[in-house]
């Protein structure tokens, strides 16, 4: 069982992405420029910067060859999860709905929040129960979630007092129509360990990806 | 003697008083010349090489008298940064860089290539950057110019460090009325490497290629070493803007993985980085330490602007650039990892046995300067210190009267500018990205990262940094002593020893003699505080001429430490942790004191002149207890007490662990004193009554109370005062307004 971790120029959270995914599969590098998965059983678009968010987070990011053979294991029902700057890069590539705009404060703000599962019925949260909260850390300058998005879409939102971005409706994470590709702004890869982490809430979406990506 | 190179016009020794050089220094440079007189490259240069910044010619007798060595030590000063061992074969190398005169000028940018800076002298030893942390200095935060700076210095420092994916885990800011007009901007970063694959910065090899690589080069950041870092702030301070350099993190993070790959892949036979002077000090830097001359041309320089001038492209400080020397074989391979990376490379230079720095225009030489005049020949002066016969510092404007009762005084302690929460700061700071950070801020005393690379047992690092000014000028050298034993204390919070010190020395113009008595002190603090805690200095920076229309800055010695503790499970945090827990006052032997402490500043009090002295060591005799029982997991909670007394500390403990307290201190001869006096040495712990005993047989314990509710409950002589936790919370927020 493999699960790739995409590193762009720019990206910071693939090593963090790599150690989080060990934790339940094979971690696999796969570069931007090599539109070669390598035969992985799941793809994780990770955090950062990709090409400095220079025209906005994302945009440029969706162009590269990696990422058409994302969209092409995506469409073909792969599970794939963005995660903060991977999530705008999903977005950007039109695999999710919506799009991630400047926080309200317009600052980056790193904390840790909590998250309230709204369904199970995903690979990702598959692990987890309905109103579960999740402790996990989010970190960004543009997190805030618009767009049009069916409820059942909606796979996490942020607790009452923990929406620091101004995301629409609280939404922290959503997935596409077929629930196999999610993205969510909060980084479940940085509390997947107690020791760094705070929490280890976060473990069990890489548990749901694995559980789904192995059958 | 060279033939002259060809570049006519001869600027003169009025245009060299102009970029900074004394007549009696630029006589000097015509003897470096055979007799010559500069031309416009060789003028640029040397006056660069030659200023404060490039060859702390006021500071460099005293940092000779700095303790270098000791165990732990693999690198010490001279290189990039230094470098202590962590165990295995690993090595953490750090180092702090002040950017001050940039950020007042242009803080965002100046921040952030402070950050920019720092980072590529630990990358430039093929370390990877772990982690950053910061040390600012503004005016008071009612003044709009300090909210200003305040703002942007920090919006910088986040903009750098998070974009290139180093986590900000730690740092201080200080408010004081002489920073109003300089600002102080320091940053330390910190880097893993393995200590075998650390790589030299000294060009070697004849024939070897010289390889510039990163960002093209550009007209930013011209004369900065010069104009900038070695004169006096004035008021054409906007003028000077064009002088700031401008930063780009994501070239950065590109060169750092460019750099580190190379480095993995055994290409270079040498890195440095380009920082203040650029191409000129680095350059000339590599080729000093190799013993070797240089030819370099400038027409093979990837520019930003068609039309730059040959001393523009050696000084330009653009930022994100590396120079390396490698074998001519693996030139190329070592342009396809630039090109992999998406930078730059080109080959520039070549090295030579002539021990002159040849700077050429294609086939036209441009400049031509023996490298040890460059770089060894500039001349060191002596200080003339004599301690001032009155205060420098007007007396800070009172906010307190001397008539606020205990109750209103903790709550405007732990509402005042310097000691309120900094959350709504480091939460503009990526503190997680690499899966290091075991305590993030005000968690505990010290960041502590783990070293996850060094395998599941693998140990953590614990980092600090601090520089009490307003205690140094009150007396530079037990204050200086104090901020280096407020790192160690720090450090002992969370269990970790001192393996190394790095410091940054803020001070204002060494030719007047109270400042260089301020700075002549300090040193001799540092250097006793170092060497008793067995903390060698590895690296550090003089930042001087902090100097307004208002006077001098406070002197800041910034000190930070760099520590390890075995397991990293262990790691103190200074919250209270369980309802029930014994508190003690651990360490104090007597009562401290309300000299220049933050109370007497709130009162509006004058400096005082001098600070009681500190018994070493039985200081460190507490460190070490301190630091055992943390790490023997005794103590639920551990927490030094700093700025603002005993009683802040504690009230810090209960925010920090949302658990109240109540204390019994009986009688009290001072209760001001013994409240909110500061001294190094003291600490706030709690824990189980017997861990505290245990504790108490080594060093003075006095358990004064007890861990629970929702309340800060204190009883002192015949005073009885409670505040709700939530009180003292909101009143500890009180910076947040500052970043609505």
């Amino acid at each position: 069982m493999k699960l790739g971790v995409v590193t762009f120029p720019g990206t910071c959270d693939d090593v963090d992405a790599r150690l989080a995914a060990a934790k339940v599969a094979d971690a696999v590098a796969l570069w931007h420029r090599d539109p070669d998965l390598h035969g992985v059983d799941g793809v994780i678009v990770p955090g950062g910067f990709s090409y400095g968010d220079y025209l906005r987070a994302g945009a440029i990011a969706r162009f590269s060859p990696v990422m058409a053979s994302v969209v092409s294991f995506a469409r073909a029902g792969g599970p794939v999860l963005g995660i903060c700057n991977g999530f705008q890069i999903l977005c950007e590539a039109g695999l999710l709905p919506g799009a991630l705009l400047p926080n309200t404060g317009l600052r980056f703000v790193c904390r840790q929040v909590d998250l309230v599962v709204q369904t199970t019925d995903t690979p990702f949260t598959s692990t987890c129960t309905v109103g579960e909260i999740l402790s996990i850390p989010a970190k960004h300058t543009t997190g805030r979630f618009f767009g049009d998005v069916a409820p059942e879409q909606v796979v996490l939102r942020y607790a009452p007092g923990h929406n620091f971005n101004g995301s629409q409706d609280d939404i922290a994470g959503i997935v596409n129509e077929q629930g196999n590709v999610m993205g969510l702004m909060p980084h479940p890869e940085h509390a997947v360990d107690r020791l760094v982490g705070g929490s280890a809430d976060g473990l069990k979406l890489f548990e749901g990806m694995a559980r789904v990506a192995v059958a | 003697m060279s033939p002259s190179p060809s570049a006519s016009a001869v600027p003169g020794a009025d245009q060299a008083v102009a970029l900074g050089l004394t007549r009696e220094e630029y006589a000097l440079v015509c003897e470096e010349l055979g007799g010559r007189e500069p031309n416009e490259v060789e003028l640029a240069m040397f006056s660069l090489l030659w200023s404060e910044h490039c060859a702390y010619k006021h500071s460099k007798k005293l940092l000779r008298t700095l303790p270098t060595e000791g165990a732990a030590v693999v690198l010490g000063p001279g290189e990039n940064a230094g470098a202590v061992d962590v165990g295995d074969g690993w090595a953490v190398a750090f180092k702090v860089e002040s950017h001050n005169h940039p950020s007042a000028v242009e803080p965002f940018q100046g921040a952030a290539t402070g950050v920019g800076g720092i980072l590529r002298d630990i990358f430039a030893l093929g370390a990877r950057p772990i982690a950053v942390l910061d040390s600012l200095r503004f005016g008071e935060p009612s003044s709009e110019r300090s909210r200003y700076l305040l703002d942007r210095a920090v919006a910088g420092i986040g903009h750098y460090g998070n974009s290139i994916g180093v986590p900000t885990v730690g740092g201080e800011v200080v408010f004081e009325g002489p920073y109003e007009t300089n600002c102080l901007v320091n940053a330390m970063a910190i880097g893993l490497a393995r200590a075998e694959d650390m790589v030299r910065s000294a060009a070697a090899g004849i024939g070897n290629i010289l390889v510039l690589f990163g960002a093209s080069t550009g007209r930013d950041g011209i004369g900065g070493a010069s104009v900038l870092a070695s004169a006096e702030l004035d008021a054409a301070d906007d003028s000077k803007r064009p002088s700031v350099q401008v930063g780009d993190p994501f070239e950065e993070s590109k060169l750092l993985e460019c750099s580190l790959e190379l480095l993995a892949d055994e290409l270079l036979v040498s890195l440095q980085d380009l920082g203040a002077a650029g191409l000129t000090s680095a350059a000339s830097e590599m080729a000093s330490k190799g013993g070797v001359g240089l030819d370099l041309d400038v027409a093979k320089v990837p520019l930003r602007e068609a039309d730059m001038e040959p001393f523009e492209i050696m000084v330009s400080e653009s930022q994100e650039r590396m120079l390396c020397v490698c074998t001519p074989a693996h030139v190329a391979a070592v342009l396809a990892v630039c090109e992999k990376w998406e930078v730059n490379g080109t080959a520039i230079g070549v090295v030579t046995d002539t021990g002159r720095f040849r700077v050429l225009r294609g086939d036209e030489v441009v400049g031509d300067m023996p490298v040890s005049g460059l770089v060894d020949d500039c001349p060191l002066y002596d200080l003339e210190p004599a301690k001032p016969a009155a205060g420098l510092y007007p007396a800070p404007a009172a906010v307190l009267g001397f008539e606020a009762d205990v109750r209103e005084v903790l709550v405007t302690l732990l509402a005042s500018p310097n000691l309120a929460s900094r959350r709504p700061l480091f939460e503009q700071y990526d503190c997680l990205v690499q899966s290091r950070t075991v305590r993030r801020p005000e968690q505990a005393d010290a960041a502590v990262l783990w070293l996850h690379d060094m395998g599941r047992d693998a140990p953590a690092i614990a980092t600090s940094i601090d520089g009490n000014g307003r205690r140094v000028a009150a007396d530079p050298y037990w204050g200086t002593v104090g901020n280096a034993l407020e790192c160690a204390a720090n450090l002992a919070c969370v269990g970790a020893v001192p393996l190394g010190t790095t410091n940054n020395l803020n001070f204002g113009n060494p030719e007047k003699p109270h400042i260089a008595w301020q700075l002549t002190e300090a040193v001799r603090g540092l250097g006793d505080a170092c060497r008793a805690l067995e903390a060698p200095i590895v690296g550090g920076n003089v930042s001087l001429y902090n100097e307004g229309a208002a006077g001098p800055i406070y002197p800041t010695p910034v000190v930070g430490m760099v520590g390890l503790l075995p397991d990293p499970r262990r790691a103190g945090r200074l919250g209270f942790l369980r309802e029930g827990d014994a508190i003690a006052l651990a360490g104090w032997d007597g009562p401290p004191s309300l000299a220049a402490s933050e109370l007497a500043k709130l009162r509006g009090e004058p400096l005082p002149d001098g600070l009681p002295p500190v018994d070493l060591p039985r200081a460190i005799a507490v460190l070490d207890a301190i630091r055992s029982a943390v790490r023997a997991g005794a103590l639920s909670s551990c927490h030094d007490i700093a700025e603002g007394g005993f009683l802040v500390a504690v009230a810090e403990s209960c925010l920090a662990g949302d658990l109240g307290a109540a204390l019994d201190l009986g009688d009290s001869d001072d209760v001001w004193t013994q409240l909110f006096g500061e001294h190094p040495g003291g600490f706030v712990v709690s824990g189980p009554r017997e861990a505290l005993d245990r504790l108490g047989q080594t060093i003075p314990v006095q358990v004064v109370g007890t861990v629970g509710g929702d309340t800060l409950e204190v009883a002192i002589a015949s005073l009885r005062e409670t505040w709700p936790l939530d009180e003292l919370r909101e009143a500890h927020a009180s910076l947040a307004p500052l970043f609505p």
